[in-house]
């Protein structure tokens, strides 16, 4: 149950990764991100999701999935086991967004963490003019029902690496359907981050 | 499929037995098996089908003037999950089975009278084995696949334990590394109810009269693990027979029926040693062993799917999930799914169309030689 990732977020997380690359994706939904890394990258990819109509539809992709929570899921893969681990648009929504984080830097070499952007300037505007939880293209949900747990803005998550000394190797920033240069926290709906520690 | 038919295939003659991993020795043995569609010229599209304890050889089709469908037709057959038409499929018996390969009920050639309680004690591993045999016999090098649910579940890990060099991918249905306390249990019941039967005689009943209510309750209790409470209430619920004697203690809700029915049906087609033997071969099985969880599947270079229902409480989920974990602290390429399903630990048989999906996808992706998708430690 997430939004579907648009093609430039998956052009930006494309680009990020190396060539032949072991790719973990957690909370894959339907694949279709692994599966165009691996026509574009060669990647090895490996996916978890919870959802088994998303799994059946990976198979279908010639994706291998595990069927299982990414709150608990990684504690069986070693110390930096994949050359990326990715958590686009699932971040939000896991029970504990700082132990997911942790575990997928300790299992990846490097992570790609993607996310909707809580005061991105439709959403405030909603907020303080029209007094409502903003629901926007990149918060589609209303608030009785959304699998987002966490609302977080891409300032906030900037101060959470400098807090956890993580590294942020690129960052890129959606607005509507297109690159953000200025102003992120205000006029991208989307962030993505490329980390390491 | 029309007119399939057994096959079968003798090996392991004297003085060339075959060591059991009790050290005791069995030959000649015998195998029923059945092969339906094409071995194609490199030999690479053959898929092993591996069945459950009450299985056998006739895993698709119908036999030539006899009714009853194989066991997995619906899953394996021309354009199906297991396509035939792309694919040269194989079942055989197992040993210590009742439906044509050697068992209790064989002769042993040493006293010319059926084993018996003699037969020497197997395992899965031992079933495997035998198996390897007729792979090799039908030279076939490579595994496209080894496939099956419950004991055939368990055959799959043995042969990715085992042969690891002989398959390409592995399909472990509703299975378990081992059997918990509560699983041998079951079984442990089973076999006291075949005991007990004073038509058993210590197993020597050939013959004579069979052991037939002793494995008939053994049956019964046999079905009532491999259906759930929820489809036990959709197919009985507190319904009554028709033709009920009430307060007899006959059968007369539809459920006590239902299991008569199935128990007395058994006892026609099985045999009550073999019920023992096979039995204990399950609750022996243990792929740990001892072994650390991590080192179990060192270096396979097979695709695995793992497949669980989620109303089976006989093989319980987190069972598969315990061999999809393995596969993970291993690096084996590897997926795991778990199928929403109210049949309980039976829906391996009957949830055919998610599971057909899954195989059928699977099976082409390995096929195919995509290893795309593979990621290694």
């Amino acid at each position: 149950m997430k939004p579907q990732s648009t093609k430039i977020e998956q052009q930006i997380i494309s680009g990020w990764i190396e060539q032949g690359a072991s790719v973990l994706d957690l909370g894959c939904g339907d694949g279709e991100l692994l599966a165009l890394l691996i026509k574009e990258k060669q990647v090895r990819a490996q996916g978890i999701e919870i959802n088994e109509q998303a799994i059946h539809r990976c198979v279908a992709l010639g994706l291998s999935v595990f069927q299982e929570d990414i709150d608990t899921g990684l504690s069986e893969y070693s110390d930096k086991s994949f050359d990326f681990v990715i958590l686009n648009q699932t971040f939000q929504q896991v029970k504990k967004p700082d132990f997911v984080l942790k575990e997928a830097l300790r299992v990846g070499k490097k992570i790609i963490v993607g996310f909707p952007n809580f005061l991105y300037i439709s959403a405030r505007l909603q907020m303080f003019i029209g007094g409502k939880v903003p629901v926007t293209p990149a918060l589609p949900y209303e608030w009785y029902d959304t699998p987002n747990l966490h609302f977080l803005s891409i300032a906030d998550f900037v101060e959470y690496c400098r807090k956890k000394a993580i590294q942020i190797e690129n960052s890129a920033f959606i607005g509507k359907n297109r690159r953000v240069r200025f102003f992120p926290n205000l006029l991208a709906g989307i962030g993505l981050f490329l980390l390491k520690k | 499929m029309e007119n399939t038919e057994t096959k079968h295939f003798t090996f392991a003659q004297p003085p060339d037995e075959l060591t059991l991993e009790s050290g005791e020795k069995l030959g000649p043995i015998t195998l029923a098996y059945e092969t339906y569609g094409e071995l194609n010229q490199q030999k690479s599209n053959a898929i092993l089908i591996l069945h459950a304890l009450s299985g056998d050889a006739h895993a698709a089709g119908i036999h030539k003037g006899d009714a009853p469908l194989g066991w997995w037709n619906n899953l394996i057959g021309p354009g199906k999950g297991i396509d035939t038409d792309k694919y040269f499929v194989l079942c055989s018996n197992i040993i210590g089975g009742c439906k044509g390969s050697t068992g209790p009920s064989s002769v042993n050639p040493k006293t010319g009278k059926p084993y018996g309680a003699d037969f020497p004690i197997m395992t899965i591993g031992d079933i495997v084995n035998a198996q390897r045999h007729l792979i090799d016999y039908l030279g076939i090098d490579k595994l496209l696949t080894v496939i099956g649910g419950s004991m055939g579940g368990m055959q799959v890990l043995q042969w990715m334990v085992a042969y690891p060099e002989r398959i390409h991918s592995a399909i472990p249905i509703a299975t378990a590394m081992n059997h918990t306390p509560q699983q041998i249990a079951f079984n442990e019941v089973g076999r006291q109810a075949i005991m007990a039967d004073s038509n058993w005689r210590k197993g020597n009943y050939y013959g004579a009269s069979k052991p037939a209510k002793g494995l008939a309750v053994a049956r019964m209790i046999g079905h009532i693990t491999y259906m759930s409470d929820v489809s036990m209430a959709e197919k009985f619920g507190r319904r009554y027979r028709t033709e009920k004697e009430p307060y007899k203690f006959g059968a007369e809700f539809e459920v006590e029926g239902y299991l008569r029915y199935r128990g007395d049906n058994f006892v026609k087609r099985f045999d009550a040693n073999s019920y023992l033997y096979i039995t204990k071969a399950i609750d022996y099985f243990n792929i740990l062993n001892g072994k650390r969880l991590s080192d179990i599947f060192k270096g396979l270079t097979a695709k695995v799917l793992v497949i669980a229902f989620k109303s089976d409480w006989l093989y319980p989920a987190y069972q598969s999930q315990e061999i999809a974990k393995a596969c993970k602290l291993a690096g084996v390429d590897a997926t795991y799914c778990e199928v929403n399903s109210t049949y309980g630990h039976d829906a391996f048989l009957l949830e055919i169309k998610e599971e057909a999906h899954l195989v059928k996808h699977f099976l082409s992706t390995v096929s195919s030689g995509n290893k795309n998708g593979a990621w290694q430690a």
